[in-house]
């Protein structure tokens, strides 16, 4: 495990972070951490507590015990609106976009925390140049895009927020293989841009093709921990630590 | 407890409430006794709104519509002949030469609630969540217009006067207890556990072969009946009302005595009568005005409703399923069933 | 009288009772559309816009400036409201969020019964606003406040029309209507985009009942109540928690009851309120989703 090699904090910490789903305990004691420029997979099972430990940083649920530090400053007691200002956009498990608003429209809301507002239109020229069927389809309601075309929306939804830290909850989920790669090209483009990115996945190989480093959960667990070049040449680990097969 | 003593102990109870009932007005002052047989009707109604709105989970604010309509049947029916030949000539003539006496009338206004639940609930019933709410308000109001326009039958929005005031308080409490006794014995029967089943999840209801519409139908149904016999006691308790009698007020005092009793229990309603009436009493008495020692409080009509309507919030927001919510006060011996040791 | 003007006649009465039903109709589908919420107390902002109006009038006031008033004061208790009640109870059951707001209304009905009792009160309006239009030899007849009615509610509804489609707060609201969630990790401030629903759907509704009472000439605490259960029809006609559909249900019921007196025999006449329920229950049976309704499925 590769620590950050700068002496100040990682970008974001999680220490012993534990999560209930009402009587359901789906995160007991997660410690990981994102420095600036990683990129950063989350991997395991349906139910394993990835979208859980995604939906606790973006402030959406309130950890039972644990921390959440984004530079070193606690941030789990924040309302969902102040974390993302502090920098964190979250392009959720399925997509989530906003169906009755056009394209622009829901660009324009993705932006609409941010103070430097005079970055906003350069920002969205970016968004169009980086996926030029949202520019097609500028004015069309989002309801209508297809599903490769809203993850794309909703990525770009979180980029234009000009977010330090981007999680990604599942963008794979429901889409066509060939669009699945030409995302991952997308994000690939970002990560040399310098974008951190802490990223779910259920898809192993595109997300350890895209990450540097990789947490493997299991029922609320971590079960392995390692480079994403590791892991790539440890599959059978991967996926005892995914399943529990020999433990 | 084995059947015979419970049954026995279900005897002794009813002989002493019996007994109660009757020896009470010579003991209590005629102001207690009129309480009494007030709280006694509002159980009968609130229980009866248990059924439909608590055990499964229909919100209904149209019960009062068959209070209303129960009021009127048993009133037109009950009405002496030469008082209905007075205050209502218009009726036609085989309604206007039938009289029936104060039991009979108060079946037929329950039965006549029975026809009427049927079709409006077979159609509402199919609705869930706000919609039904709102569409059974929808129902109350045209209940309302069609009340105040039907002058032949009800004065209109003129006072329907001249009906027996026969609602003692053996009655009152004999009907109280035939109504909580026929809705024990069917929310703790296999229907019951079929009510809350549709409550509690649709789906699974249906996935295990319920039918949802037959059982929230029969719930409403049922509930209209008691609210047909709690109208036409209401009616022979006032002996004159007018629509305006049946409508917001009435469905909201008994919505929050439903609420604030717990609307899964039938001990809840009670409880929910007799917290609701004592506080509606006290404040009354405040809201007339009065003189703390040098200061004149004036009258401050609407004061007992607003504190009413505040303490109602405060249920919604700490206590929404009410004091009692889904249990039951171990009062079930009574009703010959050990109701508490049963939980949804 | 030609049919041709009676006609013109009725169309006139039906969009100037349609307005304040469409006004009415648009803040119970901003607050259903945003928090899922039935308001029951809805109806009753109507009530205290008008007896706002009606006290800052009786100071002296020119009714220009009580109006407006009325529209303050009801949209003030429209965010008093959502503090102290509704924020409470968010996220709870249905029943229990309308449950709430049953209360709230009992609670205003009867405050108002307290402060002016329950017996009508006489709704002066200026000179200027007492005056009526006619044509063809009186066979067309209209008020100063039929044209007042309709033209306030075309400028409520264009600025309205403009805050949900330019501004951002308003694409906020409608993203926050379709997504809480997704509009909270966006960082929209979801508290602050409901403030903002309630304050415009009690405006509306103030100024609704000021509108009311200058037509009607009197206001009474029990006033919301029909025009409520009227709104009601009206956004599920549309589809409820759709503006637009909000807007055209409003039309559409004002014409129809307009209808139902002009046309249909006359003994029917009394049951006009009996009627429009009976469309209201239909529609819940089988267009619950209204007419407009088309991106999500209403849940039976």
């Amino acid at each position: 495990m590769s620590n950050p090699p700068s002496a100040g904090p990682p970008l974001l910490a999680i220490e012993d972070l534990r999560v209930d789903y009402g009587a359901v305990r789906a995160v007991h004691g997660v410690s990981l951490h994102v420095a600036a420029g990683e990129v950063v997979a989350l991997l395991g099972a349906n139910g394993a507590g990835k979208s859980t430990i995604l939906r606790t940083i973006s402030g959406l649920l309130r950890p039972r015990a644990g921390q959440v530090q984004l530079d070193g400053a606690p941030i789990h007691r924040l309302a969902p609106a102040r974390i993302v200002r502090l920098g964190i956009a979250h392009s959720p498990e399925g997509r989530r976009v906003f169906g009755n608003l056009t394209v622009a429209e829901n660009l324009r809301l993705g932006a609409t925390s941010r103070t430097d507002r005079d970055k906003v239109p350069a920002d969205r020229e970016r968004m169009y140049n980086l996926f030029p069927i949202l520019r097609e389809r500028m004015h069309q309601v989002a309801g209508t895009l297809s599903g490769g075309e809203q993850q794309m929306l909703a990525l770009a939804r979180a980029l234009m927020a000009g977010p330090r830290l981007l999680l990604l909850d599942e963008p794979s989920l429901g889409i066509a293989p060939l669009i699945v790669r030409s995302i991952f090209a997308t994000l690939g483009e970002l990560k040399r841009q310098g974008t951190t990115m802490l990223l779910v996945e259920q898809n192993i190989n595109v997300a350890l093709g895209l990450a540097d480093r990789a947490y493997v959960l299991r029922t609320g667990e971590v079960s392995l921990t390692g480079t994403a070049a590791e892991l790539r040449d440890n599959y059978e680990r991967v996926a005892e630590a995914y399943l529990g097969a020999r433990q | 407890m084995s059947g015979a003593v419970r049954l026995l102990a279900a005897l002794i109870g009813l002989a002493v409430l019996a007994a109660a009932a009757i020896y009470a007005p010579a003991v209590l002052d005629d102001y207690m006794v009129r309480v009494l047989i007030v709280m006694c009707i509002n159980a009968v109604l609130v229980s009866s709104l248990a059924l439909g709105n608590g055990f499964t989970g229909v919100f209904s604010i149209g019960h009062v519509g068959f209070v209303a309509v129960g009021a009127y049947v048993s009133g037109i029916l009950a009405l002496p002949l030469e008082a209905k030949a007075s205050l209502l000539p218009d009726l036609p003539s085989w309604l206007a030469s039938w009289y029936i006496g104060f039991l009979p009338s108060t079946i037929a206004g329950g039965l006549v609630c029975v026809a009427l639940a049927f079709a409006v609930g077979a159609p509402l019933m199919r609705l869930s969540g706000h919609f039904v709410s709102v569409a059974t308000l929808g129902f109350l109001v045209i209940v309302n217009v069609v009340l105040i326009n039907a002058d032949d039958f009800t004065r209109g929005a003129r006072t329907f006067t001249g009906i027996p005031m026969q609602t003692t308080l053996p009655w009152a409490l004999g009907w109280l207890v035939v109504t909580l006794v026929v809705l024990a014995r069917i929310v703790y029967a296999p229907t019951g556990r079929a009510y809350r089943a549709v409550r509690e999840d649709t789906i699974a209801a249906q996935a295990i072969g319920l039918d949802v519409l037959p059982t929230r139908l029969s719930a409403f149904v049922l509930g209209a009946f008691f609210a047909g016999v709690g109208g036409s006691l209401y009616g022979h308790y006032l002996g004159s009302f007018s629509p305006k009698s049946f409508y917001l007020q009435y469905t909201f005092l008994l919505v929050s005595m439903l609420v604030i009793g717990g609307m899964g229990s039938l001990t809840g309603s009670i409880v929910g009568v007799i917290a609701v009436t004592l506080l509606s009493e006290l404040l009354r008495n405040l809201e007339r005005g009065m003189d703390i020692g040098p200061i004149t409080v004036p009258p401050l009509y609407g004061a007992a409703q607003i504190v009413l309507g505040i303490i109602f919030i405060f249920f919604m927001i700490f206590r929404p399923s009410g004091a009692l919510g889904d249990r039951e006060l171990r009062l079930g011996w009574l009703l010959g069933r050990r109701n508490s040791s049963e939980r949804t | 009288m030609s049919p041709g003007l009676y006609i013109a006649q009725q169309i006139i009465n039906g969009v100037s009772l349609g307005s304040l039903y469409a006004l009415v109709a648009i803040g119970l589908s901003l607050v259903f559309g945003i928090l899922r919420m039935t308001n029951f107390a809805h109806g009753d902002m109507m009530m205290v816009g008008a007896f706002a109006a009606l006290t800052i009038g009786a100071a002296g006031v020119p009714f220009e400036w009580s109006l407006l008033g009325g529209i303050a004061i009801g949209a003030l208790t429209g965010v008093i409201v959502e503090r102290v009640a509704y924020r409470p109870v968010r996220g709870a059951a249905d029943v229990t969020l309308l449950l709430t707001s049953l209360a709230v209304t009992y609670i205003l009905e009867n405050l108002g019964i307290l402060l002016f009792t329950s017996s009508p009160h006489d709704f002066p309006i200026p000179e200027w606003l007492d005056s009526s239009y006619e044509f063809s030899d009186g066979q067309i007849t209209f008020t100063q406040v039929n044209v007042l009615t309709v033209v306030l509610t075309g400028i409520s509804l264009s600025l309205l029309g403009w805050f949900v489609t330019r501004t951002d707060m308003g694409l906020g609201m409608r993203a926050a209507a379709e997504d809480m969630q997704a509009a909270n990790l966006v960082g929209l401030d979801v508290n602050k985009l409901i403030v903002i629903a309630f304050a415009l759907a009690s405006g509306f509704a103030g100024l609704a009942g000021v509108l009311w009472a200058a037509q009607a000439g009197v206001v009474e605490p029990s006033m919301g109540f029909t025009p409520l259960l009227k709104a009601f029809v009206a956004a599920i006609i549309g589809g409820f928690g759709s503006i637009a559909g909000a807007l055209l249900g409003g039309y559409l019921l004002g014409a129809l009851e307009v209808f139902i007196v002009a046309f249909l025999p006359s003994e029917l006449s009394p049951y006009r309120d009996a009627l429009v329920f009976s469309l209201l229950i239909a529609f819940l049976l089988f267009r619950p989703n209204g007419l407009l309704r088309t991106s999500r499925e209403v849940k039976l």
